[in-house]
């Protein structure tokens, strides 16, 4: 099969996926209310003052994007696997590679680029100063991209498995510290008025990494699953 | 080279090999970690500062070090079983794990142990004890997952996988971990600084830590050898070994 026809076949890949989450609104949009209602539970918590909400509002606006990325990941490979799309995918003369990266590229548009979007609304419900929304937008658009490659890994490694959505946490959490720490020191450095540049680049970096690498590891895990 | 590799791809003969390895790694972990730790616990001089509460190092260290060996071995069996096939690398996986995650424990352990009198509490959010809680973390995903599913075959590849992904993200987690502590960590707790140490304090240190390595090795080869017999229970040679009457044709 050559270039041409892998590219197309992916494109193909792509456009259909996203028919068919767009057809199912309530699964792209759960996720996100999930962030929000998290993210309403905080104040009730440990109170409304904007000193300790502020302090803590990246970590958790991060973490609840972290749980809300496992929620969602079933949606990646599940529905695929039981009506037998995935052993085709398999089949297909198509690097399966790089046609996980196209599943991947259409999970993010659907679950990480709605989170950038409502970041600021969250930021402004946690009372994050104003001067730190832009990083941690920035954070989560670099960010993201590798939750939703990780989460791929994961989701195919644990799609033949009747319920793995316990056990997804447990493989993906501690794969998402990096992340999770590379994020928040960014917005730390722009609160206490230093540049996060650094930061974002390192995020940046291991984002790209990912991206190269988890299609790679997704698609093997596809193999073992299906098989 | 591959030749003469080949025959330890069947369960039999990696068994025979393990077999014959099995009382020389045993013995010598017997030896040395006694020798290890009865001069380390009693005969080593205790610390200028610490007192004697420094002695748990003869323990915390070995345990520490085997517990990121561990993983390694376990990824490169993993590698092993996803690229070459090969059904024993696949339990060599299932036999190092828990072996890690017990060495993992165990340095955690004895960490927060040596921390409360030297830091003055139990747990501290230190670069090394973080990183070596998640690497905890991180043995329990891939055990989970090993036994998740009802295939074995299924399990063990899939586990492969997640060590494989592991093994590329521990130098990124530990590195992100240690950064982190270093970001956030005022200087609430003065750590003590690790004086080079006199001999009378490192051989047996480093006795301690060659026990280990031979314990670790044993404990690993015996669990290999069950897992293989588990496994290969169906064939001859197996049922012969437990003395199983193989009912041909039954």
């Amino acid at each position: 099969m050559n270039k041409a026809s892998s590219w197309q076949l992916m494109t193909t890949v792509m456009r259909r996926d996203l028919a068919v989450a767009l057809r199912r609104r309530s699964d792209i949009i759960n996720p996100l209310l999930f962030v929000v209602i998290v993210v309403t539970l905080f104040p009730l918590a440990v109170g409304p003052g904007p000193d300790i909400l502020g302090r803590i509002a990246t970590g958790v606006i991060w973490v609840a994007a972290l749980l809300s990325s496992l929620l969602g990941s079933e949606r990646l490979f599940r529905d695929d696997f039981l009506d037998g799309n995935l052993e085709q995918l398999v089949l297909s003369p198509a690097p399966l590679p790089l046609l996980a990266l196209g599943k991947v590229a259409v999970h993010w548009l659907l679950s990480g680029l709605p989170l950038v979007i409502l970041a600021p609304v969250c930021a402004l419900l946690l009372k994050l100063p104003f001067e730190a929304w832009g990083t941690l937008m920035l954070t989560l658009l670099v960010g993201t991209p590798m939750l939703s490659a990780m989460t791929a890994v994961g989701a195919a490694l644990t799609v033949s498995l009747g319920r793995g959505g316990a056990l997804l946490s447990l493989l993906l959490l501690p794969l998402f510290i990096p992340l999770l720490i590379f994020a928040a020191a960014a917005v730390e450095s722009t609160l206490v008025g230093t540049s996060a540049y650094g930061q974002v680049l390192l995020l940046a970096g291991l984002m790209l990494l990912t991206l190269m690498l988890a299609p790679l590891a997704v698609a093997a895990a596809i193999r073992v699953s299906v098989n | 080279m591959w030749k003469w590799l080949h025959p330890y791809a069947k369960g039999e003969a990696t068994y025979r090999l393990l077999g014959l390895w099995q009382p020389w790694l045993s013995g010598l972990a017997l030896v040395f970690v006694t020798v290890g730790l009865v001069w380390g616990l009693f005969y080593a001089p205790p610390d200028y500062q610490q007192g004697d509460s420094y002695r748990i190092i003869f323990i915390h260290v070995p345990s520490a070090m085997f517990s990121m060996g561990a993983y390694t071995g376990m990824a490169i069996a993993a590698l092993i079983a996803l690229v070459w096939q090969i059904r024993t690398a696949e339990w060599a996986i299932a036999a190092i794990a828990p072996v890690g995650a017990t060495l993992t424990f165990v340095a955690l352990f004895t960490g927060a142990v040596w921390g409360k009198p030297m830091w003055g509490t139990w747990w501290e959010w230190d670069a090394r004890l973080t990183s070596q809680l998640i690497l905890l973390f991180l043995y329990i995903g891939v055990l989970a997952l090993y036994y998740a599913f009802n295939d074995a075959r299924t399990g063990a590849k899939a586990a492969a996988i997640l060590a494989l992904v592991g093994v590329i993200n521990v130098p990124i987690i530990h590195f992100s971990v240690y950064w982190w502590n270093s970001l956030h960590q005022g200087a609430t707790i003065t750590k003590f600084e690790k004086p080079s140490m006199p001999p009378e304090m490192l051989i047996p240190l480093l006795i301690s830590i060659a026990g280990f390595l031979f314990l670790t090795a044993a404990l690993i080869t015996q669990r290999l050898r069950n897992e293989i017999l588990k496994q290969e229970l169906h064939r001859p040679w197996a049922m012969e070994k437990l003395g199983v009457e193989a009912n041909h044709g039954v």
